[in-house]
């Protein structure tokens, strides 16, 4: 049933945002990110909200965390035949739910911590590399079950509905954490499939976006230079590879990464001092294959960092607050406002200038810097 | 006996004179070169042989008092559809003569013009278009090889280049002027085309002629051609651009060499080529140094070691039936760019055989090659130049939407300077003053002139462009790259589809 999904169009949608980060590490209740999204309310449409928590499994922090979804028992048996091959599951369960009046036969969720079994131990950027290859092939090629998300000790919840129904339905207020992203979508053609809402997630790296890139076509196939497949022919899944090509595999800089997804005009390099000048003109000429084009907001996250980056001339709104050891983003001030009614400060980032904040190294387990 | 000249009796078109407009003021017989007109002394009447004709309008736009018009001929055969009078005429020609039948500018058959099957998508509600008269919306593009990644170092106050990319070259819009030879068009042209290029920040290039003296202070904006027959080639010339073009073929001749007839070849033509006055300037069909890809290599890198690594090189191309294979030897022999030429690609001269049915339309060569060099994992690191029937600023955005970085136009430059494209290039009387080194004819067009509608035409396009751009919600020409989601197609079937890689409008 799910096949239709991937032939369809691409998915196009307008959206609100949420992220919330302590950089001290300190965990953050699920009750504060739902206020903070559901506070914009009029963002969605009721086909899709999500949420995306880091810290949330402490017991099983060395772990891969799988989110799976699963369209009925036979998919997911199958899919479980496949996976057991491949890596060794330390523990698995379904992942806890309500039931929910307006949320009619929702997919079956499990998750699953895992690692994988390897004769020699690899760089972790090797064994992220067999995590990701498997997790594509799974969602490219097993009928019926979509993986959710893949990283240590975060994970990633979403569905069909406004955000105060997914967040009821998956028990978000359960759960803490000392990141949270959350979207509330807005699409205008696509049908209502759980894979298709945000966050998007590959590894720990989990993304909600709020836009449309028009340059699609193009970020899609740079993209597959590299060995990525674009399945869900959403943005979001475009704007995930793009980062984890730069900032992962190229080893760039965060805000490089940011710069190259959302750089300057050439009439601003063109006055910039002579060094810098010539680092943003090889960006842009290396990198045009990665240039989001058309209206964006996005908030990324990782295990160690939240990032919000605004589309060239921003043509999406991002505001970002700080108060003690918090920081805020968000579509809109009030939503920020509403569970933090007096920051220290509060400012509307320009176009295309990333916000990084990352925890201090050393905060968490398994944190990972690029900045 | 005295010879019969078949070809003779069927002009191809009617020279009509209206004797109540006409005030036999002789400009006609002055300006046509084909001796068209005539005057009888005796009846004190202009006369008119129709069979000279060759159809380029120069009587007509030049009469003062609108007298002439020139029609197709109204004589008609009986109709065959199998025989129509091309055919009927071209047997003519060449029992007639015993030659080669010769064509000038590229194909003309009424063969499936692909961009004409695709239209252009806009941005309509959930995004928004970029209105280019209020916001940048940059055309800038770059030429030559790419590495796959950037290397950085962390300085104290960011970050800098660990390594300078390669040579590239910067163009102001995705546009460059194609390979014309001084030769085969005027030294005005050639003037004229080079000050645009370097007012538009983009290039044109020397065809394979050699470089005229006068050109080199246009070195930033110039190509320099090494062809078959190396006509004018030295280490001075090839230092005299920035950048090389190896050409291997044209797409209005694909299989064979270039062919300037000696009528055309002066005293100035003949020092810049370094061939003897009025010989026929014929290039071999290969580099008789290029016998395989690996040849190709060693003339790429011959040509990087006498400019010092300095300069990018281009290795031009017909678009053939191999085309994507061959691309992608010629990426991995080490050229920066790959210039493709489609079956409607121009030419001063080219057997008619050839220019009708030899190579693929652009279109199609251009969307296999970039699906070619994607799978090979190489389409980044090099540049894609198209060329080959460009006719208008949508047919450029289609170009590259379809996986061009940059295209090549020749004939909407012509046209710019009043070409009516009658296809007689290869007399070297071209009344317009543009396929000709006649200096009296080449007066007809100062390079200023060339300058201004060239520039006009750029300007245009330039604006028409970035309107588009802009209705698509992209503010950058990098967007548009092989961006085929932008395009759908209209009556194509699902095999054309499959090879644009492009959706039915509607899907």
């Amino acid at each position: 049933m799910w096949e239709f999904i991937f032939k369809d169009n691409k998915d196009i949608s307008g959206c609100g945002v949420s992220g919330i980060i302590n950089v001290k590490g300190s965990l953050i209740p699920g009750d504060l990110i739902i206020k903070s999204i559901t506070c914009q309310e009029e963002r969605g449409n009721g086909l899709g909200a999500g949420f995306a928590g880091y810290g949330i499994y402490p017991d099983f922090k060395e772990f891969y965390a799988l989110h799976v979804m699963a369209e009925d028992k036979n998919s997911l048996e199958r899919f479980e035949r496949f996976l057991f091959q491949q890596v060794k599951a330390i523990y698995h369960e379904p992942i806890p739910t309500r039931k929910v009046k307006t949320i009619k036969n929702p997919p079956i969720f499990k998750r699953y911590f895992v690692k994988l079994e390897l004769e020699e131990q690899l760089p972790t950027e090797e064994e992220e590399n067999k995590l990701i290859e498997m997790v594509m092939y799974i969602n490219a090629n097993l009928n019926g079950v979509y993986i959710l998300s893949s990283g240590k000790n975060m994970g990633v919840f979403k569905g069909v509905g406004f955000p105060e129904e997914i967040a009821e339905f998956f028990k978000i207020d359960e759960y803490q954490a000392y990141i949270w992203t959350a979207h509330n979508r807005f699409p205008t053609n696509t049908p209502g499939w759980w894979g298709g809402a945000h966050p998007f997630s590959l590894l720990d790296w989990s993304i909600v976006h709020n836009g449309e890139i028009s340059s699609y076509g193009t970020n899609k196939r740079y993209l597959e230079l590299f060995g990525y497949k674009c399945t869900l022919l959403t943005d979001t899944e475009v704007v995930t590879y793009l980062l984890d090509l730069l900032i992962r595999r190229h080893k760039q800089p965060i805000k490089l990464a940011c710069t190259a997804l959302a750089p300057p005009f050439w009439m601003e390099i063109e006055r910039l001092e002579e060094e810098e000048k010539n680092l943003l003109e090889a960006l842009r000429i290396v990198y045009g294959g990665a240039l989001l084009n058309g209206p964006f907001a996005i908030i990324f996250a990782y295990n160690g960092g939240i990032v919000g980056l605004t589309d060239r001339v921003k043509l999406r709104p991002l505001v970002v607050a700080k108060f003690e050891d918090f920081y805020y983003l968000a579509s809109e001030e009030a939503a920020i406002r509403t569970i933090c009614p007096n920051p220290e400060l509060i400012w509307y980032p320009k176009a295309g200038e990333p916000v990084i904040i990352e925890m201090p190294m050393g905060t968490i387990p398994n944190q990972k810097s690029y900045a | 006996m005295k010879p019969i000249n078949f070809s003779s009796f069927y002009p191809d078109f009617y020279v009509e004179r209206l004797e109540n407009k006409c005030i036999k003021c002789k400009i006609c017989i002055k300006e046509c070169t084909y001796e068209v007109h005539t005057w009888d002394e005796k009846k004190k009447i202009l006369k008119e042989d129709h069979s000279k004709c060759v159809g380029c309008h120069r009587c007509e736009a030049m009469c003062p008092t609108n007298a002439i018009i020139i029609k197709r001929h109204p004589s008609q055969f009986r109709e065959h559809h199998l025989w129509n009078p091309y055919f009927i005429k071209n047997i003519y020609k060449q029992a007639d003569k015993g030659g080669v039948l010769l064509s000038s500018t590229g194909c003309d058959l009424p063969l499936k013009i692909y961009f004409d099957h695709l239209v252009i998508d806009a941005c309509q509600v959930t995004n928004p278009p970029i209105d280019p008269l209020r916001e940048p919306m940059e055309l800038r593009t770059y030429i030559g090889s790419k590495p796959e990644k950037l290397e950085v170092e962390k300085t104290e106050t960011g970050y800098k280049l660990k390594k300078a990319l390669p040579p590239l070259i910067k163009l102001e819009m995705p546009i460059i002027f194609a390979g014309m030879s001084y030769g085969a068009i005027s030294l005005h042209i050639h003037q004229g085309l080079a000050r645009a290029a370097k007012e538009l920040g983009i290039l044109y290039n020397t065809g394979e002629g050699g470089l005229h003296s006068s050109l080199y202070e246009y070195k930033d904006h110039t190509i320099v051609q090494c062809a078959s027959g190396r006509f004018g080639v030295n280490v001075d010339y090839l230092n005299a651009g920035v950048a090389i073009e190896i050409k291997i073929g044209q797409g209005a001749k694909p299989g064979i060499g270039g062919h300037l007839p000696g009528e055309k070849v002066n005293e100035e033509i003949s020092k810049t080529r370094m061939i003897p006055l009025g010989t026929d300037a014929l290039s071999p069909a290969p580099h008789h140094d290029i016998y395989s890809i690996e040849d190709l290599r060693g003339l790429i890198y011959a040509l990087k070691e006498a400019t010092e690594y300095k300069k990018p090189v281009f290795v031009k191309v017909a678009a053939v039936n191999n085309i994507a294979a061959i691309a992608s030897g010629i990426v991995r022999a080490g050229a920066d760019a790959v210039v493709i030429d489609g079956i409607r690609g121009g030419t001063g001269a080219a057997p008619t055989m050839f220019r009708q049915y030899v190579g693929i339309p652009i279109e199609l060569a251009i969307s296999a090659v970039d699906k070619r060099l994607r799978e090979e994992g190489i389409r980044h690191k090099t540049t894609l130049i198209a060329s080959g029937g460009i006719r208008c600023s949508a047919d450029v955005v289609k170009a590259i939407a379809l996986g061009a970085d940059v295209v090549a136009i020749g004939t909407p430059l012509l046209i710019a300077v009043g070409c009516t494209l009658c296809q007689r290039c290869y007399t070297g009387k071209c009344p317009w003053g543009i396929a000709t080194n006649n200096p009296e004819l080449i007066k007809r067009l100062p390079p200023e002139v060339v300058y201004e509608k060239v520039y006009n035409l750029m300007n245009a396009w330039r604006s028409e462009i970035k309107e588009m751009l802009g209705a698509m919600g992209l503010n950058s020409i990098e967007s548009l790259r092989s961006n085929r989601d932008k395009l759908r197609a209209i009556g194509l079937t699902k095999e054309e589809m499959e090879i644009l890689e492009v959706k039915h409008a509607g899907e």
